[in-house]
């Protein structure tokens, strides 16, 4: 078992790619899990069932404010004061209703600083520990939604394109070193977060597969990965669209 | 709206999916009627709610508390046995009773009461329930066992999800020495030998099952398997491979051509093969379960199951005269299930186990001719005193349930007003 002396970070800890990538974690042997995360009793609850399905893992929960920088640069130090992480996944977000966006600056301030600012945050300040250290497995959860502006979620999508860009700079800073940059990029995935879809008859990706596909990318440190695979070559051709084409979808 | 269909694809219907998944659940998301629905396996109407809701519970799976001491977990109701299982499997502890598979939930088990091939010993999986807690559209929230409020946990128990939505469970595990059975293979060639069997292996052996080939007309030959579980190491551990059949053929592929030389080909087979060998609990309990979507072999119109339960009294001569109906229909699939219940009462007011054999048969829809098929059927079933099964049922008319169900009465009285099923509108009326 590769990581059964592994130190493994899951930022947004009660989302639910994360919770099921903590299964697929803990189903390899871990040594130590942390879990951080807004609310300290969804924490309790989620690491009391880690703790059943492992309970040779030490696993503690960490609850603070993500958005805030001294917050989230407290978390990340007082994480690392036990020693530096081996992997890193940071995967909170909300997706935000697009309308109210376009109504309410507010609400899509909001929506970018959780999803785009916050996450790239919490990589620059695993990012310095790991620098330190010399090694590590740091994974971002971006978004196929960051991949080309559309009309039906461009503030979503324009906080993980911000993902996308600091995720692009960490790779190119520790290029040859032993620090891995893993960009995420989920398709709709079948969570809370997408209940809505799912009852307009949206088909989407079983959250457990996603796990396993993340999981297995940052054990092999792949720089980019789309989840399932074939939205990359869905994204290359949404990308590659000339606009006079793009512009009639209505996407 | 979202088209969903129930493990017989007989009819989708459009409903509205809330998804629960924050615990503690404390209450329904709003719906003018709504109805827990899990893994959707149940192969009729009781998952079902059209032009209503469905909460759906599979993001409740959760583990809550495990007592090794007392062999008792406590999770969420959107648990899935097969994770129960391989979670506690390899630390010595096993769900005691499960079905034919274990791709349900722990809500889903509880609400339809299920059996496995062990009723005999372990009864249902309702009798090894310790604790459930049922949240009631109003949003009152109830712990109920077998001493607190035993009334609604015998309403709960095989309930079909309508006296609220189990949202939590305690369930009592049992030992086990490891992941493998001792199991034996005996071909019967006739209903007397079968019973002769059964009622032979029931104080050695843990569990009992047979396959029939229902083509075999009032002879009834088959293959009967015994198991119990066991310390030693078997082989090595069933592959994960699965298989997926890709889609649903415009035709049944179990039909005319197919059902008797492949009924014919799996006995020859199996008796070739009988004897004693190890098998892992695993394609031993849950066969099908390697093979994701097999229902898609009946084809785009889907299949019924006709699973009732006769009493012994008159039960073999029932179970002659429904092979020779199917036999002389030429109707029918290659699973056929045949097999006798252990002596004790039933923990819910709806539960189907009780004393007496159980016929569980696949038929594709053929439409009216199937259905001729069961009213045949129906009528044999009247005169044994017997009933079918809630949790296999499209079709049963009202009498027929209120026949064989005697407690149905008493069940009404704890409904939820706000909970309905396409199955509780057909037979209960609302």
């Amino acid at each position: 078992m590769p990581n059964h002396d592994k130190t493994i970070v899951l930022v947004g800890a009660t989302s639910a790619i994360a919770e099921h990538c903590a299964r697929v974690w803990l189903q390899q042997g871990v040594a130590r899990l942390v879990l951080v995360g807004r609310d300290a009793a969804r924490l309790e609850r989620l690491a009391d069932d880690l703790r059943i399905r492992s309970p040779g893992t030490d696993i503690s929960a960490m609850h603070g404010d993500l958005v805030r920088p001294e917050s989230i640069q407290d978390i990340a130090d007082s994480i690392t004061a036990h020693g530096c992480p081996d992997r890193v996944l940071i995967a909170h977000g909300a997706l935000p209703e697009q309308t109210e966006c376009q109504a309410d600056l507010a609400e899509a301030e909001k929506a970018m600083h959780l999803n785009g600012i916050s996450p790239a945050l919490f990589a620059e300040a695993f990012a310095a520990h790991m620098a330190r250290a010399g090694a590590g497995t740091l994974g971002i959860i971006g978004s196929v939604a960051g991949d080309r502006g559309r009309k039906s979620n461009y503030v979503y999508g324009a906080a993980k394109g911000l993902v996308t860009r600091y995720a692009e700079g960490l790779q190119h800073r520790f290029a040859g070193t032993g620090i891995k940059v893993v960009l995420i990029k989920p398709g709709p995935t079948d969570t809370p977060m997408t209940a809505h879809l799912k009852s307009q008859g949206a088909k989407l990706a079983p959250v457990e597969e996603v796990a396993r596909a993340i999981v297995r990318g940052m054990e092999q440190g792949q720089p980019e990965i789309y989840v399932p695979g074939k939205w990359r070559w869905i994204m290359l051709v949404i990308r590659n669209l000339p606009r006079f084409v793009f512009n009639k979808m209505d996407i | 709206m979202v088209e969903v269909n129930s493990w017989g694809r007989l009819e989708a219907g459009r409903h509205q999916l809330l998804p629960l998944t924050q615990h503690p659940c404390t209450t329904l998301p709003l719906a003018a009627h709504g109805l827990a629905y899990g893994m959707g396996r149940s192969y009729g109407d009781v998952c079902l709610n059209p032009g209503g809701a469905l909460w759906a519970t599979r993001g409740l799976d959760r583990l809550l508390a495990w007592d090794e001491e007392a062999g008792i977990l406590t999770c969420e109701a959107g648990v899935l046995l097969r994770d129960i299982q391989r979670l506690l499997v390899p630390r010595g502890w096993m769900l005691p009773v499960t079905p034919g598979t274990q791709l349900v939930t722990v809500g889903g088990a509880i609400a339809n009461d299920v059996h496995g091939k062990n009723h005999h010993v372990h009864g249902t999986f309702g009798d090894n329930v310790q604790q459930l807690q049922l949240l009631r559209t109003d949003g009152e929230l109830m712990d109920c066992s077998a001493v607190r409020r035993p009334d609604w946990f015998a309403a709960t128990v095989g309930g079909l999800g309508l006296t609220g939505v189990i949202t939590q469970a305690s369930l009592r595990m049992r030992r086990v020495q490891g992941p493998w059975l001792d199991t034996e293979t005996i071909a019967y060639a006739s209903l007397d030998e079968f019973f002769a069997l059964a009622d032979a292996s029931e104080a050695e052996w843990e569990h009992t099952v047979s396959w029939i080939d229902c083509m075999s007309g009032q002879t009834g030959r088959g293959i009967f398997m015994r198991g119990n579980m066991s310390a030693m190491a078997g082989g090595p551990s069933p592959s994960a491979r699965k298989l997926t059949i890709p889609f649903a053929p415009p035709i049944s592929l179990v039909n005319r051509l197919s059902l008797r030389p492949f009924n014919a080909a799996y006995y020859h087979l199996h008796r070739r093969n009988s004897g004693r060998q190890p098998a892992h609990y695993e394609p031993f309990f849950y066969p099908l379960d390697n093979i994701q979507e097999w229902n898609r072999i009946y084809g785009r119109k889907g299949f019924y199951q006709y699973q009732c339960v006769l009493p012994r009294q008159g039960g073999m001569e029932a179970v002659q005269a429904m092979l020779r109906a199917i036999t002389a229909a030429r109707e029918g699939s290659f699973l056929g299930v045949l097999k006798t219940f252990g002596n004790r009462p039933a923990p819910g007011m709806l539960s189907f186990a009780r004393p007496g054999v159980t016929l569980a048969l696949d038929f594709p829809n053929k439409g009216t001719s199937t259905l001729r098929l069961f009213e045949r059927l129906d009528a044999v079933l009247r005169e044994a005193q017997g009933c079918l099964y809630p949790a296999k049922d499209a079709r049963m008319p009202r009498d027929l349930f209120e026949a064989g169900y005697p407690r149905l009465a008493e069940f009404l009285r704890y409904r939820d007003p706000g909970i309905r099923s396409a199955f509780s509108q057909r037979t209960m009326g609302s």
